[in-house]
Order: structure tokens, then C-alpha cells, then sequence
């Protein structure tokens, strides 16, 4: 699992892919700390985040498109799968490549709490907590991202299913107003990451969001196992 | 030693394995042989665990793939058909990765610089795989079913694509690893698996349709000797005079002067053979012992099994 890992990361850093996912990310937290800290003259980061979530929806298709699709094109998996690596090693060692360079791309939100340090006392809990949010959110994402880059082998439908997951994901708290039926109103709000993320901005370390996202995480992670495991009888 | 018994393996309808059973020894060279499509990639590709069988069992060294498959796959080195190649890595990078993930207990760098040696791409170390020749991804992916010195390697058409002197040298390189490993390598090239194998099994259709040792393979398939002959003279005088001969059994004209003669397996012809033609006003301009070619006892063997 380690070596997966670690090619995994170094992988995105032999491509573009991880220079532009970290220029991108940067660009735009840069851009929301400017106006919602530097330019309102605030010290809450809380809008700089809730905005991040339509931002993070498109970066990790990017990051995670070509996680299993371009193995299996170039038929790099045989190597995987006939080495002595269980499937669920193979899938987590992939998950832990993709969300070590997602967190470092959230370790840029350390380095504007330490901008604020320089006017004012940031508020740590927050920060932190939040910062925690979007790791959970974003292994979420990734999980769901890696699940469909399993099932194909073009990197550009992977990358366009993830994007598509990532509206439906984003639009399920409009849908959850249009719909009319208390029912699945309700459904909709107990599965919409934006409402499971923003306790997390607020500072709120909520156990039900932290199990929501880790649920997410573990339930696309296994089925990209059970991808891997009926390919091999089929 | 790898043990496959009773293989079978359906795709939907297609039956692509029916009943495949055979054993390579250690210390084996065992060739693997069929045409495209008969069903070789798919019988590698379930030994080493990359696909599961409908029925029937692999075992290596004792241990089951399915049971334990982790402990088969430590023990197999494979070469699949397109070498498994990362092309944004460097040939040093991506052996340093699969020693990492294959868990190899030696010295690392020191392990991998000597199976570089083997198949002698230290000089390509620091480049992008994706800037080598075919010759050289080959070797790569032939270095990676190397590393961790496994006891028994699998080679799926390990010479396709290379020219011929590096066949050559894949070919002494398989030769002298057959020593101290199990190896089981497929082609379609008849003339490699002769020159290189201990045993061959031929497969077509996902049926196996000969498993033998090589040298004695044309003489099971054919069960008489053949002989090759140059003779001038009148056709037909020269047919009777062969015909008459005891021990023949077929006579057939290949090209005006060339005679191909049919006889029993046990009996040597070529004396009787010699003194009937110069009783006639016939010469022999050439005789030679021909079993028949790996080429033409595969032939035999598919359109046997067609029918």
C-alpha cells in the first residue's frame, strides 16, 4: 500500500496534474481570503471556505480521473494485481495518493491563519476545525471520484461522471427546496455536503458530519474494491 | 512448481479454457503453445491471480491461488503480454516501485542494479520509459517479473516485438534461468519454443491437444519416421522402386525431383531406400532424416482437433 502511495503522489508531480490542481486551488482560496478577510477586514475564514466546496467539486475529478482508468489503459493494473498486494491495499494506497495531494493543497489555509496572526488572533478552533471539514469532505469526494475512475477506462469520462457527481452533490440543497415532499426533503438535506460541511465552518465538530463523510468515504471505497473483484470473475 | 488442474474459464458464452490441466517442474522450461486467441494469455493471466477461473485449481509450490493468493503471487514473476509500464517514470524509478510493492526482502539497490545487468538495460536506467524502444520496455517488463528472484516465472510472448538478435539473447537469458526457476513461456513461434523449452504443451481452442518433451514430440504426433529425398531420374520408375522398398509406407512427390517417403518409426530405409534407386537409372542427389517440423506437427495437431 505504501508504494502504491507514494508512486501515486509522485506521479502528479511528474505530470501537470499536480502543479495545476495546486496552482488552481491556491489561486481561488487566495482570491476569497483577499476579499472575504484582507479586503472585508476580517478575521473569520468562515466565507472563504463555504466557498471553497464548488471549487474542490472540479479539482477532484482532476485529481482523481485518472487513478485507476489510465491503469487499466495502459495495462499497468496486471502488475498491481498479480503482485502480493491484497485489492484493498491496491484501492487505499490509490486513496491515500489522491488525498495526501489534496491536503497539501488545503495546507495553504495554515499559511493565510498565519497572515491573519499578523493583524489579529485567528481563531485556532475554527480554522482547524474547518480545515478538518474539508479533509473529510474531500476524502468523500475522492472516494467517489476513485469508485468511477474504476469502472472506465478514458480518463476524460471518469473526469466528466466525477464533475457530474460534484453538480448533483452541489444542487441537492436547491433540489431539497424544490421538492415538496417532506420525505425526501428531508433525505436530501441529511446527504447534502454543503449542509454536512458548513457545521464545520462555523466551528462545530459535529460527530453525526464527521461519521456522514467517513461513511461516504469507506462505502465508494469498498465498492471500487468489489469493481476490482468482479472484473476478476467476469 | 505450478499444478493447474481441471481449468476452465467461460466469458459469458465463450468458452475460452475447457479442461486444462497440466504441471511444470521445477527446474522446467515449459513452452506454451497455440495460435492467437487460443487461449494462452487467458491460462497465465488465472496462474497468476490477475483472473479467476470458473473451475478447476492452480497450485504453486502447494499453495492454492484462490485459498492463498497472496503467497502464490509473492512466489510468481510475470511478464503479461503488454508490460505493465508506467511511461512518466524512469526505468531506475519504476523497478525501485515494483520492489516496493512486490515487498522484496534483499538489498535493494544493489538487487536492482543486478537484474538490471540481466537484461541489460543499465545503460537506459535514468530514462522515461516512455522515450524507450519496444526492445527496451520488453526488457523492462522481462526486469520487473525478475525482481525478488521468484522461483517460478511466467513470460506471455516475451520475444514479440524484439529483433533478432535480442531474441536471441531473450532466448539464452530463458535457457539459463530455467535452472534455477520454473518457467512458463508462451509463443506462437514454433522454432523458439524447439530451441528453448524442456516440455511444450500445445493448446488450441482452449483445449490441450499435446504435452510433451520436445525431442520426442514429432515422432508421437507423426508415429513414423519421414525421410527428404532429391532423386533424378523418371518419376514413376523411381515411385515403384521406393514403394518396393519394405517399411515404406507413403511416397508422396513434393516437386519434380523431391520425394518425401513415409516409414515405419522403427525401421531405418535409408539403406534399402539407397539400394533400390541405384538399381534403377536414378541418382540421389540428397537424402536427409526429417522428423517433421514443430510446424507441421502443430498443424497436424489443430486440424485434428477441429474435426
Amino acid at each position: 500500500m505504501g508504494a502504491i502511495m507514494k508512486r501515486e503522489l509522485g506521479s502528479y508531480f511528474h505530470s501537470a496534474t499536480g502543479y495545476i490542481v495546486l496552482g488552481v486551488f491556491t489561486f481561488f482560496s487566495g482570491m476569497f481570503f483577499y476579499f472575504y478577510c484582507l479586503y472585508a477586514d476580517s478575521s473569520s475564514m468562515t466565507y472563504v471556505f463555504s466557498n471553497m466546496l464548488m471549487i474542490v467539486l472540479f479539482l477532484v475529478p482532476i485529481i482523481t480521473m485518472k487513478s485507476f482508468s489510465e491503469e487499466k489503459r495502459q495495462k499497468t493494473d496486471q502488475a498491481l494485481l498479480t503482485a502480493p498486494v491484497s485489492l484493498t491495499g491496491i484501492v487505499m494506497g490509490k486513496f491515500f495518493g489522491a488525498f495526501l495531494l489534496y491536503a497539501i493543497c488545503n495546507s495553504v489555509f495554515l499559511l493565510y491563519a498565519f497572515i491573519i496572526m499578523l493583524f489579529t488572533t485567528p481563531d485556532w478552533a475554527v480554522i482547524l476545525c474547518t480545515v478538518l471539514g474539508m479533509l473529510l469532505m474531500g476524502a468523500a469526494l475522492i472516494a467517489i471520484g476513485i469508485f468511477i475512475s474504476a469502472m472506465t477506462e478514458s480518463q476524460v469520462i471518469a473526469a466528466v461522471l466525477s464533475i457530474g457527481a460534484g453538480l448533483l452533490i452541489y444542487m441537492i440543497d436547491s433540489l431539497a427546496n424544490l421538492v415538496g415532499v417532506d420525505f425526501i426533503t428531508n433525505i436530501l438535506n441529511a446527504i447534502s455536503f454543503n449542509r454536512n460541511f458548513s457545521n464545520f465552518t462555523y466551528g462545530v465538530l459535529d460527530l453525526a458530519n464527521t461519521v456522514f463523510f467517513l461513511s461516504i468515504t469507506a462505502v465508494f471505497l469498498f465498492l471500487t474494491v468489489r469493481v476490482f473483484e468482479k472484473r476478476r470473475w467476469s | 512448481m505450478v499444478e493447474v488442474k481441471n481449468l476452465c474459464k467461460n466469458y459469458g458464452e465463450i468458452k475460452a479454457l475447457d479442461d486444462i490441466s497440466f504441471t511444470a517442474n521445477s527446474g522446467e522450461v515449459l513452452g506454451f503453445l497455440g495460435p492467437n486467441g487460443a487461449g494462452k494469455s487467458t491460462t497465465m493471466n488465472i496462474i497468476t491471480g490477475y483472473l479467476s477461473a470458473s473451475s478447476g485449481t492452480v497450485t504453486v509450490d502447494g499453495d492454492e491461488v484462490l485459498d492463498n493468493p497472496r503467497a502464490v503471487k509473492s512466489k510468481i514473476g510475470y511478464l503479461p503480454e503488454v508490460p505493465p509500464l508506467y511511461p512518466d517514470m524512469t526505468v531506475e524509478g519504476y523497478l525501485s516501485f515494483l520492489f516496493d510493492l512486490k515487498a522484496v526482502r534483499l538489498p535493494k539497490d544493489e538487487h536492482i542494479r543486478e537484474v538490471m545487468c540481466i537484461v541489460k538495460i543499465d545503460d537506459v536506467r535514468g530514462r522515461l520509459i516512455k522515450n524507450l524502444s519496444k526492445g527496451y520496455r520488453q526488457r523492462v517488463g522481462f526486469a520487473q517479473a525478475l525482481l525478488g528472484n521468484p522461483p517460478v516465472l511466467i513470460l506471455d510472448e516475451p520475444t514479440v516485438g524484439l529483433d533478432p538478435k535480442q531474441i536471441i539473447e531473450i532466448r539464452t537469458l530463458i535457457k539459463g534461468l530455467g535452472k534455477k526457476h520454473t518457467v512458463i513461456f508462451s509463443s506462437h513461434v514454433l522454432s523458439e519454443v524447439s530451441a528453448t523449452c524442456d516440455r511444450v504443451v500445445m493448446i488450441h481452442n482452449g483445449r490441450i491437444v499435446a504435452d510433451e518433451k520436445v525431442g520426442e514430440l514429432s515422432e508421437t504426433i507423426s508415429g513414423s519416421g519421414m525421410l527428404e529425398l532429391e532423386i533424378e531420374g523418371s518419376a514413376t520408375e523411381i515411385a515403384q522402386a521406393l514403394n518396393a522398398v519394405d517399411g515404406v509406407r507413403k511416397v508422396t512427390r513434393t516437386a519434380s525431383q523431391c520425394y518425401t517417403v513415409e516409414h515405419d518409426s522403427d525401421k531405418d530405409v535409408r539403406r534399402a531406400v539407397f539400394c533400390a534407386i541405384a538399381r534403377t537409372d536414378g541418382a540421389i542427389l540428397m537424402m536427409r532424416r526429417g522428423g517433421m517440423t514443430l510446424e507441421e506437427s502443430f498443424l497436424r495437431l489443430t486440424e485434428r482437433g477441429e474435426v
